[in-house]
């Protein structure tokens, strides 16, 4: 049905036109993309076409890869900045909770694609990125190695004062990591809701607490 | 009549090696469906391989093999343009049967 | 207890495994990944797709009764040879840039006679109903090229301007996770648990990537095009459904092969 094609191509065709003087600069494909991308979606399940849209930190991430160069040190802080606002701490001033649900969160990568329910409980998706404990050697290599995490950090005590900057750092990582590197590729598990908060706390302590396999 | 084999056979010295690609689904039976209800077990139980009528190859199978079985074997006493037939049989009494020429 | 000297044997290589710990294991599993792979290279059930495929391409069938022998997929009517690594390219009488898949729904229509948006409606139930159909059809063109080094036309305006569009989108992060083709795809050698993860801003080598789809994956026993490889990628990455041969996936296409240029293509290819 022709006109079902035409709707995700006119697009082009319009813009192709008016760019037909010279050659297309940059933003004019930037704008063919967004009209692109507007046709070409649709929704399913609990995947709603509201996740298209890009924030700050996506919109200007997204832009420094395709030109190939890193984000200018004023844009980054700014980012940052504007993550660090989102960090929400334990309403309880506890950060660690039990490593035992932290290991099953870090290996489920279930929960909010189109086929998973939406009342259904989210995984960390940890372990398709990282390595944790010695144990598990199905990991992945897109994040870094936190095998030993808290050891490394000398972290004997969590909830002493001199683990303190550590543990905090932990919880800002994993409620946001953009707080700290604008353009990370870790997820924002806390203030995009991966994770809730009792969740976060149990990763946590499959991090830090020195009983936790991923310190042995 | 369930989809075709691909059925490849060819002589190197005095020994044919014959490689068969079935089409079936291969359903063990101890799977379940999203409602928790078992899916009936659907699966080839016998091949046999015949050459110029001699059998040459017999197998009783489970659904332990996986779906869109590859099987391999070899065979001597054949030349080349000799015709080798393959024939499976499922647990629902479905059939296939099919030849090759020996290259 | 006397041990025999084959026990000595099996107790040292065994110490010496335990010794070499964590590092040993992991070249262990991806050497067994390998031969694992290399295994089923024999006797890839993506064959018997192509078979009904070619079944498929002769037979007289839809409203018309026609068979889809003059279908042009870039190379004229009736060329298979040396097209998918062609694709996706502009066609001059639909006036887009099309790959394999939104091409034979072009043929299928101006041939046949069936209607386009049914065969949309049909392609989203994908492998099942006509479906399974065009996804055998798919499998057969692809691998008259087989062997094929991939060289995509950039000579069009529409060609050029789909490569753009396509990077954009190949970097665009958002969703929940904030994950864009690149988060997975966009540096050379990582992995996701085990699965190594090509990088696609670039040509990733012969039968890789671009080049290794369509594929039989053994885990689901189902034949996955192009198509159905974005649309899942699409589903992992947290976005809406990409429409089935919408521009964005296109694009995304034209983006891969472009860089692909030069790479082998092995398709049909066997997956895990």
């Amino acid at each position: 049905m022709k006109k079902f094609l035409k709707i995700t191509s006119v697009s082009v065709a319009v813009l192709m036109l008016a760019a037909c003087a010279s050659s297309p600069s940059s933003a004019d494909y930037d704008k063919i993309t967004s009209q692109v991308t507007q046709g070409s979606f649709q929704a399913k399940g609990q995947a709603s076409l509201e996740r298209l849209q890009q924030d700050d930190a996506n919109r200007l991430c997204s832009a420094a890869d395709v030109a190939g160069q890193p984000l200018d040190d004023k844009t980054a802080q700014m980012i940052q900045a504007a993550n660090l606002k989102t960090i929400k701490w334990p309403a309880d001033g506890k950060f660690l909770g039990d490593w035992k649900n932290g290991e099953k969160l870090a290996q489920s990568g279930r929960g909010l694609t189109w086929s998973d329910k939406a009342e259904s409980a989210n995984g960390g998706n940890c372990y398709n990125c990282h390595q944790i404990t010695k144990e598990e050697i199905s990991y992945g290599t897109i994040g870094p190695s936190l095998y030993n995490y808290g050891k490394l950090r000398g972290v004997t005590d969590p909830n002493s004062p001199a683990a303190r900057g550590v543990v905090e750092y932990t919880w800002v990582k994993l409620w946001n990591a953009r707080a700290y590197s604008a353009c990370s590729q870790m997820p924002r598990v806390g203030h995009n809701g991966i994770l809730g908060e009792a969740e976060i706390k149990d990763v946590m302590a499959l991090l830090l607490d020195p009983a936790s396999p991923a310190n042995k | 009549m369930a989809d075709p084999m691909r059925i490849r056979a060819a002589l190197a010295g005095d020994e044919t090696t014959v490689r068969v690609l079935m089409a079936h689904i291969m359903e063990t039976g101890i799977r379940k469906d999203a409602s928790g209800a078992l899916i009936p077990a659907h699966f080839i139980q016998d091949v046999e391989a015949t050459h110029n009528g001699k059998s040459v190859l017999k197998t009783m199978w489970s659904g332990a093999v996986s779906q869109n079985p590859f099987l391999s074997f070899k065979f001597k006493g054949a030349a080349k343009g000799d015709k080798v037939v393959v024939k499976w049989v499922d647990n629902k009494g479905d059939s296939r049967t099919d030849e090759v020429t020996i290259a | 207890m006397k041990k025999s000297m084959v026990q000595r044997q099996v107790l040292a290589a065994a110490a010496l495994l335990v010794g070499m710990g964590a590092a040993l294991a992991q070249d262990a599993t991806a050497t067994g990944i390998a031969q694992y792979r290399e295994m089923l290279q024999d006797g890839n059930p993506a064959e018997l797709f192509e078979m009904k495929g070619e079944k498929l391409w002769t037979q007289n069938r839809g409203p018309k009764n026609a068979t889809l022998e003059k279908c042009d997929f870039g190379k004229g009517p009736g060329v298979l040879k040396g097209a998918f690594v062609e694709l996706p390219r502009y066609f001059a009488d639909t006036g887009r840039v099309q790959d394999l898949e939104s091409r034979l729904i072009t043929c299928m229509e101006t041939l046949q006679g069936y209607k386009a948006e049914d065969l949309y409606k049909a392609a989203a139930n994908y492998g099942k109903g006509e479906s399974a159909n065009m996804v055998a059809i798919t499998t057969y063109v692809v691998t008259a090229s087989k062997g094929m080094d991939f060289a995509l036309p950039q000579g069009n305006e529409k060609e050029k301007t789909m490569y753009e569009v396509g990077k954009r989108l190949f970097f665009a992060r958002s969703g929940p996770h904030d994950f864009a083709c690149s988060t997975c795809h966009g540096v050379d050698g990582q992995r996701i648990r085990l699965q190594e993860l090509p990088n696609l801003t670039k040509n990733p080598g012969d039968g890789v990537g671009f080049a290794a789809w369509p594929a039989y994956r053994v885990s689901n026993g189902q034949l996955w095009t192009m198509q159905k490889r974005l649309n899942d990628c699409y589903r992992q990455q947290r976005f809406p459904e990409p429409k089935f041969g919408s521009d964005a996936t296109i694009a995304l296409a034209v983006y891969m092969g472009v860089n692909s240029k030069s790479a082998e293509s092995i398709v049909p290819a066997i997956k895990r």
